[in-house]
């Protein structure tokens, strides 16, 4: 393949291409820039902060949860304290720090650069994002500071806890409105993302040839805008049901609270793929180019990312199959046919690996560790799927360690994302030894943290309780849990240190991983506009094309039988 | 183990290699079919209904083939990652598909799936059945606590928080509960019958267990209710069947019985005006 040689569209302007601390040509600098920016790449980089520091947050709420339950009957909080911790500390990772780093932060910096184009589709709309989504988190938050404390539902906000006799504060309220801050703010950036992705493509980039990270954001905008307007709906019949008198979730007024259940995860599970398709795009990333190959089974990997989009508006109701009220049988064989495509994708990714040339950065070990923790948290998924261990785990530790195996893999591949692209971002390299050292205690302390949680279920320990009877074997793994998170949070601790230690120490360059997206064929960070030039694009992976004539995908490949399956359509 | 055999082309011998595979994926089968009928309770226990015996198996079903498929996943993770370290930097073959492959990745999950659903089916319907029975419970959950009514006998047994009422059942007798809340959500889980279920304000969910062995088991509220959720327990005591005719008797209190029910009455006539869904633990 000599034809992906062919000279850059347009001829770089040298003296903008050469350094990389280039001003940009126009408009303010500084807090001003920050607050009228409209850039993408601006307001990607204030999701990124902003979130981070909410997972920062939601993670210091889980250090005070898990020295609470050092020992059974612990006084460090008070019980309607601790109801609001865990709350709060579910709210704010999955609302405020989950879900808008993985559809926002990066997405927003990395998607129209992947993709060739200039900037979102919408400007504008995406500042209105960021700052509702900013004011939704400040909102949720101020909770702590009315008179009844936060909102202490749980996350999930059950009728009819919510209403407003047994959840009366304001901190509620605040709640409800922050959410609908930011549900407005994710169901923009849904639209902003999928009108990105269908118009701005640049010349050449067919959806075949889009980058996996760039199929599965499109994959998450589209399970943004049919999720999210029924969660929103669901808010405001909650709002009135507090406060205008209307009887939706209450029984008393021949309304159904279960209902608020099954509007609550209709959006609930769909979400559970918003915040992973993301980050399994970034993992995907990671992977091909730290293993210096491409993607293996690209296009069954986009198909299974289409499969777990499409199942995945179908699957809602296994959070209530101990309610009773649900057809047990469908919701089970949809919940289990998940597995398939999630399958397939840890096939791709092990194939990938495959006969590769590993290079172990930080942000590798991070997706292996993603693989791992991932593989652990989703074969326990799988149990969950079967009514009747359902019924045995629900609302046990069981199903707390399965979800923060998911998540605690979620962040890892943020991570991840974050030493991969930071350096695009920035322009600086974030330290390896520190980014290591941060690796290992996030992983090691992640499985410390959850695997005794599996064992305090299956023990029959439930979900949301301050304290616990005295029995020896519960206490003991839930101070192991207690240092295993410890270690989480030693972890993040390195990760600011590693911020604060690299700040503009270790100059970039334009593609220091020999990476393969458009976005490393451009400048670090990217100019105003994104590109001064573009090569052509012929393949998923243009930047490779570029630097690598001759090393297409599967052009050499040893499967010679599959040729005409291999080459690039 | 030694890296892949290749042929002189640099064409790994598929063949051999395939047989390395295969023996290596034999092998956690091979070590199961050694342990014969001991399988591992993987962490959960048989419990002491018939239903939460067949959820045992159930869980030891799942498990044996969660670690069949993440044994082998991770057999491959872990190879990859030492086996195709960086060495030098020649750039490694660009290869992309492999249709046979990724057609087996994709069936044979479907098949395993297949599988599991089949036996979840099975002890779903055997765990939802509602068979005859002559011993009813109503179980009524509020905030913070149980009232187990023993209808037609005149016994009641209320308790909040730390008082842990006691719910007495006969061995051997299918048990009939009717699972109702006052309030607001309640779980009403008993951790040695591997069961739990929703108490639902509106809603009357109904379940049957039968009990196989005697004892005291404890029961917790599983679902969030607000400030005291942490302290929602009672007891599930299973006797034999003299000795609970035995404690019917001792607790036969009519007065006490109709005092509940008229509050029940009021409670429900206050906050369950209109219709009380009736819901089969089967639908």
């Amino acid at each position: 393949m000599t034809d992906v040689l062919a000279p850059p569209v347009v001829a770089p302007p040298e003296d903008l291409v050469a350094g990389h601390d280039h001003e940009e040509p126009h408009g303010p600098t500084g807090i001003l820039k920050w607050m009228t920016s409209t850039d993408h790449k601006v307001i990607g980089m204030s999701y990124t902060v902003t979130s981070v520091i909410m997972m920062v947050i939601g993670g210091a709420f889980a250090e005070v949860i898990r020295a609470q339950l050092w020992t059974p009957d612990n006084k460090l909080v008070s019980l309607a304290q601790f109801n609001e911790l865990f709350t709060m500390h579910g709210s704010v990772m999955i609302y405020l720090f989950a879900g808008p780093f993985a559809f926002a932060a990066l997405a927003n910096i990395i998607v129209p650069i992947q993709i060739g184009a200039p900037d979102m589709a919408f400007p504008r709309l995406n500042a209105l994002s960021y700052w509702l989504y900013l004011t939704g988190s400040i909102t949720l938050l101020s909770g702590f500071f009315v008179s009844g404390g936060a909102a202490n539902f749980g996350w999930v906000a059950y009728a009819p806890l919510s209403n407003s006799i047994n959840t009366p504060g304001a901190g509620a309220d605040l709640w409800i409105g922050g959410l609908l801050l930011t549900g407005f703010s994710a169901i923009f950036t849904g639209v902003n993302i999928t009108a990105t992705v269908f118009y701005l493509r640049a010349p050449g980039m067919t959806m075949f040839r889009m980058p996996i990270f760039t199929w599965n954001l499109l994959v998450t905008a589209i399970l943004i805008l049919l999720a999210f307007p029924v969660l929103t709906a669901g808010l405001i019949m909650l709002y009135c049901d507090r406060h205008f008198g209307t009887h939706i979730f209450s029984v008393a007024g021949g309304g159904v609270p279960v209902l608020w259940q099954h509007i609550f995860w209709f959006w609930g599970h769909p979400e559970v793929y918003i915040l992973a398709l993301p980050f399994f795009g970034m993992v995907t990333e990671i992977i091909a180019v730290f293993s210096r190959k491409p993607v293996f089974g690209y296009k069954g990997m986009v198909f299974a990312t289409l499969t777990i989009g499409a199942l995945s508006l179908g699957v809602w109701a296994h959070h209530m199959f101990t309610t009773g009220v649900v057809l047990l049988p469908f919701f089970s064989i949809m919940s289990l046919l998940i597995a398939v495509p999630t399958g397939i994708k840890m096939f791709n990714w092990i194939g990938t690996m495959w006969r590769g040339q590993i290079w172990f950065s930080t942000a590798m070990l991070m997706a292996v560790g993603f693989l791992v923790t991932f593989l652990i948290g989703g074969l326990t998924g799988i149990y969950l799927a079967s009514p009747p261990l359902d019924f045995f785990t629900h609302d046990t530790y069981f199903v707390v360690a399965h979800f923060h195996s998911i998540v605690m893999a979620l962040v890892m591949g943020a991570m991840g994302g974050l030493y991969y692209w930071g350096p695009k971002i920035t322009g600086y390299m974030l330290n390896e030894t520190i980014g290591k050292i941060q690796f290992w205690f996030l992983f090691i302390g992640t499985q410390i943290f959850t695997l005794p949680m599996y064992l305090l279920g299956l023990r029959g320990m439930p979900r949301r309780v301050g304290i616990y009877p005295l029995h020896t074997s519960w206490q003991y793994l839930n101070q192991v849990s207690s240092v295993g998170a410890l270690l989480v949070g030693i972890s993040t601790i390195a990760f600011i240190v590693n911020v604060a230690y690299s700040w503009k120490k270790y100059p970039a360059g334009d593609n220091p991983w020999d990476a393969h997206t458009l976005e490393w064929f451009t400048t670090s960070p990217p100019p105003h506009h994104n590109f001064y030039r573009l090569p052509q694009i012929r393949s998923e992976r243009p930047t490779w094309d570029y630097n690598h004539p001759g090393h297409s995908a599967a052009e050499h490949g040893h499967h010679h039988e599959q040729h005409e399956e291999v080459s690039v359509p | 183990m030694e890296p892949p055999a290749l042929t002189p082309q640099g064409v790994p011998n598929r063949t051999r290699r395939w047989r390395r595979i295969r023996r290596i994926a034999l092998l956690p089968a091979a070590a199961l079919a050694l342990a014969g009928c001991g399988i591992p309770n993987f962490g959960a226990s048989p419990g002491a209904t018939t239903s939460s015996r067949s959820v045992f198996h159930l869980w030891q079903g799942f498990s044996v083939g969660a670690v069949v498929v993440g044994g082998i996943t991770t057999v491959l993770i872990v190879w990859a990652v030492f086996r195709y370290r960086r060495k030098g930097d020649h750039v490694p073959k660009q290869s992309q598909y492999h249709i046979p492959l990724e057609l087996t990745y994709t069936i044979v999950p479907i098949l395993i799936v297949l599988g599991l659903f089949a036996a979840t089916v099975v002890v779903e319907n055997k765990e939802v059945a509602d068979p005859k029975t002559s011993v009813t419970i109503d179980v009524n959950a509020f905030q913070w606590g149980w009232k187990f009514t023993y209808p037609g006998k005149n016994v009641v047994v209320v308790g909040q928080t730390t008082e842990d009422p006691e719910m007495v059942m006969p061995v051997n007798e299918n048990v009939h509960i009717n699972l109702t809340s006052s309030d607001v959500l309640h779980g009403f889980y008993v951790h040695a019958f591997n069961f739990s279920r929703y108490a639902l304000p509106g809603v009357l969910n109904q379940f049957t267990f039968r009990a196989v062995a005697t004892g005291t088991y404890n029961g917790q509220c599983t679902q969030l209710c607000g400030l005291y959720h942490s302290l929602m327990f009672f007891r599930v005591k299973v006797v034999s069947q003299s000795a609970y005719a035995t404690w019917l008797a001792a607790n036969y209190n009519p007065s006490a019985a109709q005092a509940a029910q008229s509050a029940t009455n009021q409670q429900t006539s206050s906050v369950v005006p209109t219709k009380v869904q009736k819901s089969e633990g089967d639908n």
